[in-house]
Order: C-alpha cells, then structure tokens, then sequence
C-alpha cells in the first residue's frame, strides 16, 4: 500500500534518476504541513468559512442559556456550568461537520486532480486540512468559555481546569470530525454530506447530557445518552472545568475519541484512494 | 537500492480496458510511446482518450490489461509512476483559492522542494510561461490561456521524464491556441518525451511524431501524421458541372485521370474525389476541358477530421461527440 509509512526512503533508480518507492513518515508529515498551509490561506480568503465558529457560540450560548436556564436548573446562572460545556461540544461538532461538507466541495475541483496525480502520501490531502480544522475548534471553544465568562459563568476548576477542558474539546471535534470526513469521501456532493452529518449530528448533540441531566429522561433513552461519545467528552469536560478533576471520564472520553479515529481515518484513506 | 533496467519504451501498455457499468470506455487499447518522441492519440469526444490518459496516470484503476512507464508497472508502483509523469488535464488542476506563486509553491513543497528551491522553481516558471505580470493575482482572475499555461507549468516543477498532455487546448481560442502549441513545442525540443491527446487533426499534425486514432474504446488506425493523411487522400476536390447529364461522363474522366473511385452528388450533379495530393485537382480539371466537360464549380478542400473518422471507422466522429462523456465514477460502483 502507498500509505504505508517507513521511516527511510526506500529507492529506486529509473533512468538517470532516483525516485522514492513509497512515501517515509517524514515526506507524508511534510506533504500534511503543505496541504495544511493550503487550507489556512483558503480560510483567511473566505471568511464565510468562520461564521459558524465565531456567531454560533455567541448565539447559542446566550440563547440557550436564558431559554432553558430557569426551566432546567432554576436560575440562568446555576444552568452555565451545564449549558457552557454542552455548548462547547455542540459548536465543536458543528464545526468538524463543516470540515466533511468542504473536503467534498474541496475534491470536486480540479486541484484534486493534481494532488492525486502527485507523487504524495494518500493520507496528506485528508490530515492537513484536519490540522488547519484545529484553529476553528479552538476559536469555538475559545470564544464559548469567554461568552460564559461573561454570563457570569465562574469554572470551579479554574484556569488549569479551563484549558484542560478546552484541550479536550479540540481534540474531541478533531476526533469526531474524521466521522464527516469519511462522509465527505464517500458521498456525491457536498449537498448530501450535508443532509448525512445532520442526521448524524442532530441525535448525537441532543439525545447527550448536553443540555438536560441525563437522569431525567426516560430509561431506555438515558442508556443511549450514555454511551454516546459525545456525553462522554461533555462529562470529561465539565469534571475538569467545573470540579478541576481529572476523572476517569476523562479517560473514557479520551479513549471514545480513540476509537473514532481508529475506525474512520483508515476508512477515510481508503475511500479517498479509491476514487481515483 | 534497486535498478529498473532502461528500455526504448517510455509507455508500454496492452490490452487496456476500463469499464463503467455496462460500458465499456477502453476495450482493449495497447499504446507503444519510444523515449524522446510526441505521441499523439486522437480521437472524438468520449472515445476513450483520457480515459486511458488516466489509467496511466495512476489516476483511474485499470479494469484489464497491464502498462509500464520507463519500465516500471503502473498497477504495482503508482508512487513511482507519480513521480515520473507530469499531468496535465483537460481542465486546469490549479487550487482557484491561491495565486500563481502560491499554487507552484504548494505543488513543489509536496514533491519534497525545500522551501528555498520552491520559491526559485515557482519563479524561475512564472517566468518561463510569460506568467509574471499574474504572479500575485488569484487565478479565479486568471484568463483559461492563463490558467492552462500555469497548469502545464505545474507539471513541470519536478521535470519529468514523461509528460502527459490532455487536450491541451480544447476551448482556447485560435490566439491561445497557437501560443499553447508555441510552448508545447519548446517542451519538445529540449527533448520530453510527450503523450498527448486531442481531438484536432491539425494539433496531432502540427505536434505529433506518430498518432494513434481511438474510437469508441478501440484503436482503430496508427501511423505518423503523413500515413494517417495519405490512407484518407490529402484534400478533398468538390466538382459541380454545369450540366447535370454531364455528371457520369465526368465520373469516368476522373477514373482515367486518378484512377479512384469519386463519390457522386447526383442531386447537385456534382461530385468528390478524394485526392493522394491537391496538385493531381489540375490534372483532373485539365482533363475535363480536354473533354469538352464544362464545370460550375471546382473546390480543394483539406481532410477534415470528420473524413479521417469517415475513412478509418466507417461513421463521422460528429456522432460521437453526444452522450458519450465518461460516467460518473460514482454511477460504476
């Protein structure tokens, strides 16, 4: 397989030239870095591509927190600890659903041609856009923390507990945003990536303890709210920010993200490699 | 290290296939490219041309069939083949979103340029290609002359021993069109060896050393330029006499004169005769005065692409052109 990573070149001579026989770890990281560097410049000259983690987390936050607040937990500033931590995940999904629907914009151009006829790591055209995807993670959670902040949100786990939750959220949609790429190979247009990851998307932000304790809801529903990874990272999340504690959900959370990429990298390689 | 012992042969397929669905879009092509030499495949829209251009690109798995460039198997090492083939496409594979410094940067960086050597590659090209006034411009403003010229310059970067050319200028306009060939030309000279397709007589004849004519999946003739044009008769002479009865008298001048068969028009009282060479036009009309045969009309024409199809296939490549576009990769799974 191309993908196969060696750390050496292997070599070999055709004509009066050395050509690589397969990419080493070092070409397929330096490929990544280019292509990375490709999607921040396409970022910064399309600024459309930023609303959805820059106006969301302002809105949703204040919205959800002033319309459930009183409702769920009795006062607006006794919901925060809730809401702020389901938000933080809810935008990070949103934005990995993003980086599948643009992969598949990004593969119907005539560009792809090219990277596909180049001599590079299968895997390059798929990772460094996933790397350049962590500034929109950390500009969503960065900007939800600082909305609730300003709520009046104050995290009982302080400043280390605040940038270890906000860690955890970038690399949980990091993560989770290989779920959409998959989609975003295997579909037709970018149209249909869309519908799927909001079918996906939808059940996995609201059937979580994102916004309700899951101990509210009907039995069969809390089984499922409870192994879904997306509760996982939430409760990861609000361990660490609000109690400062490095719990075992943080584990657990950890290792559901594991197992994502594990499943939906390799498969994601595979259906990019096929369509060529 | 290992060595794959040099061949004449840059491009070595046989028995190629690629089918999508039911249909079968290569059936069976072989192609022999010899090192230093243009190869031109030509062929209507649909006929397999890049169809089979991508299989040996490595960008479309082949169905049947095996290929080798420069020795080295497609199917089994296409890392390698990426690296001894520059493409380049139909439609210009060049990123809208950055200019055109930025695009051969971002292609020499993935082919393991330092930073450094990208830079002077990019602009060393840019150069070349007469594309310095555009250097800083987006190429969403670039011209299609434009985007061409920066997308073959795109698959220079790495100078490849092989260059593969897509209908290099299908949708130029004539202007274009020649400064493309003018470029295309100066490949050739410093000595690439060169596959291209198109569907244009004149640029396989103005470009290529030998020619293959595909249809419908099928190889159907190979020659050099002058032997594909000699099987069709260089022009075309379109008489029309003056009196419709004098038609067939004029039909058996032209047999005794050429010694060919002319194709009659009887509604126009007209007829064509294929000519090996556009001087042998005199000989048949000096004959007909002799004759006392009087003409209304008499015209040399140039084989059209449409005849060179007439004559090889059987059938005009205008039927073609319609609804025998590739499939999309999807609707073959």
């Amino acid at each position: 397989m191309s993908t196969t990573l060696l750390a050496e070149h292997e070599t070999t001579e055709v004509l009066d030239r050395t050509i690589v026989t397969r990419p080493s770890l070092r070409d397929t990281i330096d490929q990544s870095l280019a292509m990375a560097w490709r999607a921040v410049k396409k970022m910064r000259r399309n600024p459309e591509q930023w609303f959805d983690v820059t106006l969301q987390p302002l809105l949703f936050t204040a919205m959800f927190a002033y319309i459930f607040g009183g409702a769920i937990s009795g006062s607006v500033q006794d919901y925060l600890p809730i809401v702020i931590t389901g938000i933080l995940a809810q935008t990070a999904l949103t934005a990995c659903m993003a980086t599948g629907i643009q992969l598949r914009e990004d593969m119907d151009k005539g560009v792809f041609d090219r990277f596909k006829s180049l001599p590079i790591a299968r895997i390059a055209p798929l990772v460094g856009p996933a790397m350049a995807d962590l500034l929109r993670y950390a500009t969503a959670a960065t900007l939800t923390i600082l909305t609730g902040l300003l709520m009046g949100y104050r995290p009982a786990g302080g400043v280390p507990g605040v940038i270890a939750g906000w860690l955890l959220t970038i690399v949980a949609g990091w993560s989770l945003a290989w779920i959409f790429t998959y989609f975003g190979t295997r579909a037709r247009s970018a149209q249909a990536v869309q519908g799927i990851s909001m079918m996906v998307m939808f059940p996995l932000t609201f059937l979580s303890n994102a916004f309700v304790p899951a101990d509210t809801l009907p039995g069969w529903l809390e089984a499922f709210v409870k192994v879904n990874p997306v509760s996982l990272v939430i409760s990861a999340v609000r361990d660490l920010m609000n109690n400062g504690a490095l719990t075992a959900n943080v584990g657990w959370a950890l290792l559901g993200c594991a197992i994502v990429v594990a499943i939906f990298l390799p498969l994601s390689v595979r259906s990019y490699s096929r369509k060529m | 290290m290992t060595r794959v012992p040099d061949t004449d042969l840059a491009v070595a397929a046989s028995g190629l296939v690629k089918t999508f669905g039911d249909f079968r879009a290569v059936d069976g092509i072989d192609l022999e490219v010899r090192r230093g030499e243009v190869f031109g495949v030509l062929g209507p829209n649909g006929a397999g041309k890049t169809t089979t251009l991508k299989m040996l690109a490595t960008l479309l798995p082949m169905d049947g069939g095996r290929a080798s460039i420069f020795g080295v198997d497609v199917g089994r090492h296409p890392h390698m083949i990426r690296q001894l083939v520059g493409v380049t496409g139909q439609y210009a594979s060049v990123d809208e979103n950055l200019t055109g410094y930025e695009n051969l940067w971002l292609f020499g960086r993935l082919q393991g340029l330092s930073s450094a050597r990208a830079k002077s590659t990019a602009a060393d090209l840019l150069e070349r290609f007469g594309l310095n006034e555009a250097r800083d411009k987006q190429i969403s403003a670039f011209s299609g002359g434009m985007r061409r010229r920066l997308d073959l310059a795109a698959s220079l970067i790495s100078q490849p021993p092989l260059i593969f050319l897509d209908e290099p200028t299908t949708g130029l306009d004539p202007r274009t069109r020649g400064q493309m060939w003018d470029t295309i030309r100066d490949l050739i000279r410093e000595g690439s060896t060169v596959l291209l397709t198109t569907q244009y007589l004149d640029e396989a004849d103005q470009l290529a050393d030998r020619i293959a004519v595909i249809d419908r999946g099928i190889k159907v003739a190979e020659g050099t330029p002058d032997e594909l044009k000699t099987s069709v008769g260089s022009s075309t002479l379109q008489l029309r006499m003056s009196e419709v009865a004098d038609a067939p008298d004029a039909a058996a001048v032209v047999r005794r004169v050429l010694d060919e068969e002319p194709v009659l028009t009887p509604e126009s009282g007209g007829m064509n005769v294929a000519l090996a060479d556009a001087n042998q036009a005199a000989d048949v009309l000096i004959a007909l005065r002799q004759s006392g045969l009087s003409i209304a009309s008499a015209t040399v024409q140039k084989p059209t692409l449409d005849e060179v199809f007439m004559a090889i296939t059987g059938h005009g490549a205008e039927d073609e052109t319609t609804d025998r576009t590739e499939p999309e990769m999807e609707a073959a799974r």
